[in-house]
């Protein structure tokens, strides 16, 4: 203070507000953000939370709500609309449960772990019993309803949509940007043209994809004659029209994958990788010890945004299939467009919430094992 | 001699046999993507009995191609909707990819370079008070003496009970609720945002569709922003600070120019999920700002889908994306933060 007054400086007032709004730097930058979230993000999730609480029926002049408490929900698990969203269940042979009971005997060790580990605490006992009993009930319903007899409902069929089709989305990008971030001539061609799938609207994709996978008059005709399969449609088979679905999936998805890798593996600097040639490593070594720490925060962030993404599939199975044979390509979101349609909006926001649980449940452990992972990186 | 095949010049040229084998690979899979595109444009010369005949692959060999649906989409019944909505497509996406870009950078900046320490018990006040406005709305109260009574009521609290509970939250939870604004399958929450649009008397204007998309796009590039901010080296930043620079200097002319690479890629498919959407743009637009994809949907008529006007209307929309990436392709490129380190 004393030495200020011994100097005064010249714009004092300029420097006053300068470090003032120095301080608040902090606030600034985030604030817009979050009002902008806020603004649309609580209402919709506290109105659509009180939706799937409630029956919605056409009135005499409008509509009307009647709270009706967990009724949609136990709807989906044990009433009507129970095979529809969790599946028929195959019964249970002693293979299913030796399946499940090896699931069983991993999740037990982990939790074991954890309790013989020298930091146990509440919240992190809450939170792994939690995933222990999630992950136990998710592998009971996909077991039962993979196997032979049983049948996938819309909860299976997301999931495998979900992780099926982000492994393929995201090798072959990683595979494909590694490619082109080499000096080939011509990189920058293949760079444009590979992310030309991503740009195509979904609705769009999802057309063009019921074009070309059409038997009698899409492109593929005579491969599908010469191999006698004239007969056959993937339209009527469950596992062919999953299947044509999880194509269309990554064919729109893997550059978005491609495109953020390239970017990180551009941005990662040459004198680690020089220095390690120097030191004699083969490209192997240089890809383990060297570019995959250096991009693995940014594929955690980009499998963490197609995990959000993809859990919520519905153009492709409403353009291709329209969810058929049956309700086999149906997905969660699809479940929930269904009842909506059908004005049943009570249901249609339970199953939404539903898939929120999901979402949430899947990209907590997500991120709790990127955080995990950048602790022992450092 | 053999060896030489297998042995690359630098590190980032592959030897002889690599850049064969990186070429084949690239080859089949740009061959994957351009096939379908192919098919699109050839349907897009068809006429509907030329489609439903069966797959005919070459025009002028196998088929006759004509420029009924081009003609159709640009100059004839359906022009003047495409020209509309082409226009507020062209006006939507970039705004809305332009300004989630510098919000989401600078709250991606701020979540890796400062300390948040949101407190648990504010947050509880906030959403009760959250629950407490919109009850009594539901109720018949005016919303705008709903909102100002809870605000007051939040006040009150946050000084009273809300400094009891000290535990606070980090950094890494607000990005985590952040991202989990888009987990919410759009069907779920298009009735809840129309509402809000409607009572606000901006339904059908290109401000609703601009701050629905803004909102919707920003957890996206916050958190991709992060990982490439995260990679700068805080020296240079430091070195700044020494030297007397402000934040907001610091970042507009160090952080924001060696972050261009993410920026331009984070913008890239910012724009392309905004020029894309569907749903949303359904509910919030009747007539005068409608977007394109919902015309490609509108093609889907009770005579069937007219695929040779959806192949054009589809063709037509990636143009533009193509050209701009085309563009912005060249600024993805290694170099500019080893330079800067250097220098």
């Amino acid at each position: 203070m004393d030495t200020e007054n011994e100097e005064p400086q010249p714009f004092r007032l300029h420097t006053i507000i300068s470090s003032a709004a120095d301080r608040l730097a902090g606030s600034i930058f985030i604030l817009p953000t979050v009002l902008a979230l806020l603004f649309l993000s609580i209402f919709p999730l506290i109105a659509s939370l009180y939706l799937s609480l409630a029956k919605f029926d056409i009135a005499p002049g409008g509509f009307k709500f009647t709270f009706v408490g967990l009724r949609n929900y136990k709807k989906l698990f044990t009433g009507s609309e129970g095979t529809h969203f969790l599946g028929d269940f195959a019964p249970s042979t002693s293979l299913t449960w030796i399946v499940f009971g090896l699931v069983i005997i991993a999740l037990a060790i982990f939790l074991a772990r954890y309790f013989l580990s020298s930091n146990v605490s509440i919240g992190g006992l809450i939170g792994r019993i939690l995933l222990t009993l999630g992950l136990g009930m998710l592998t009971w319903m996909l077991i039962h309803t993979l196997w032979n007899g049983g049948r996938l409902g819309t909860a299976s069929t997301t999931l495998v949509y979900v992780f099926v089709g982000i492994f393929f989305q995201y090798i072959l990008g990683l595979g494909l940007a590694m490619l082109t971030v080499q000096n080939l001539p011509g990189r920058r061609f293949f760079r444009v043209i590979f992310l030309l799938p991503m740009m195509i609207t979904p609705v769009g994709v999802a057309y063009m994809f019921r074009m070309l996978t059409d038997t009698s008059k899409g492109p593929f005709t005579p491969i599908w004659q010469g191999l006698g399969l004239t007969d056959f449609s993937w339209v009527n088979n469950a596992w062919g029209a999953r299947t044509a679905i999880l194509i269309g999936d990554i064919w729109q998805w893997t550059p978005f994958m491609f495109i953020v890798l390239v970017a990180a593996l551009e941005s990662q600097s040459v004198e680690p990788v020089e220095a390690a040639t120097v030191d004699g490593a083969n490209s192997w070594q240089i890809f383990q010890h060297i570019t995959w720490p250096a991009i693995l925060p940014v594929s955690m962030t980009l499998i963490l945004i197609r995990l959000i993404e993809a859990f919520k599939i519905v153009d492709l199975p409403n353009v291709m299939t329209n969810g058929g044979p049956g309700t086999a390509t149906q997905s969660l979101t699809y479940h929930a467009y269904i009842n909506w349609r059908a004005l049943d909006l009570g249901s249609s926001a339970a199953v939404a919430y539903m898939l929120l649980f999901l979402v949430t449940f899947f990209s907590m452990i997500f991120v709790n094992l990127i955080r995990h992972r950048t602790v022992e990186a450092l | 001699m053999m060896k030489r095949w297998f042995q690359s010049k630098t590190i980032n040229t592959p030897s002889p046999v690599g850049a064969i084998l990186s070429y084949l690979v690239l080859g089949i899979w740009a061959f994957l993507i351009l096939f379908p595109l192919y098919w699109l444009v050839t349907t897009s010369f068809k006429i509907s009995s030329q489609v439903n005949e069966g797959p005919f692959y070459i025009p002028f060999v196998d088929f006759k191609p004509s420029l009924d649906a081009w003609k159709y989409i640009l100059v004839g019944d359906l022009s003047k909707d495409t020209l509309r909505n082409f226009t507020n497509t062209i006006i939507v996406a970039p705004a809305s990819a332009l300004l989630a870009l510098i919000f989401g950078a600078t709250a991606a900046y701020a979540l890796v370079r400062f300390e948040y320490r949101p407190r648990v018990g504010a947050i509880f006040t906030f959403i009760g008070c959250t629950i407490l406005s919109i009850l009594m709305t539901s109720f018949g109260v005016m919303w705008q003496i709903s909102l100002a009574i809870s605000a007051a009521v939040f006040i009150i609290l946050l000084q009273t009970i809300g400094r009891r509970f000290k535990r606070a939250l980090g950094n890494n939870d607000i990005a985590f609720w952040m991202i989990s604004q888009r987990m919410l399958p759009p069907i779920a929450v298009v009735i809840p945002i129309y509402i809000i649009f409607q009572r606000l008397h901006l339904l059908d204007t290109y401000t609703a569709l601009i701050i629905t998309y803004v909102t919707s796009n920003l957890p996206i590039v916050i958190w991709l922003m992060r990982d490439y901010i995260t990679n700068i080296p805080i020296e240079l930043e430091e070195c700044a600070s020494i030297d007397g620079a402000s934040r907001y200097r610091i970042f507009w002319s160090i952080v924001l120019p060696l972050a261009v690479p993410g920026l331009v890629a984070t913008f890239l498919f910012v724009l392309v999920f905004t020029w894309n959407e569907y749903l949303l743009a359904l509910f919030l637009s009747s007539a005068k700002i409608q977007t394109l994809p919902l015309t490609i949907a509108a093609q889907n008529a009770t005579r069937g889908p007219q695929w040779w006007n959806m192949s054009v209307l589809i063709l037509i929309m990636i143009v533009p994306v193509i050209v701009i990436a085309i563009i912005l392709e060249r600024y993805i490129t290694r170099g500019l933060l080893i330079g800067a380190v250097k220098g």
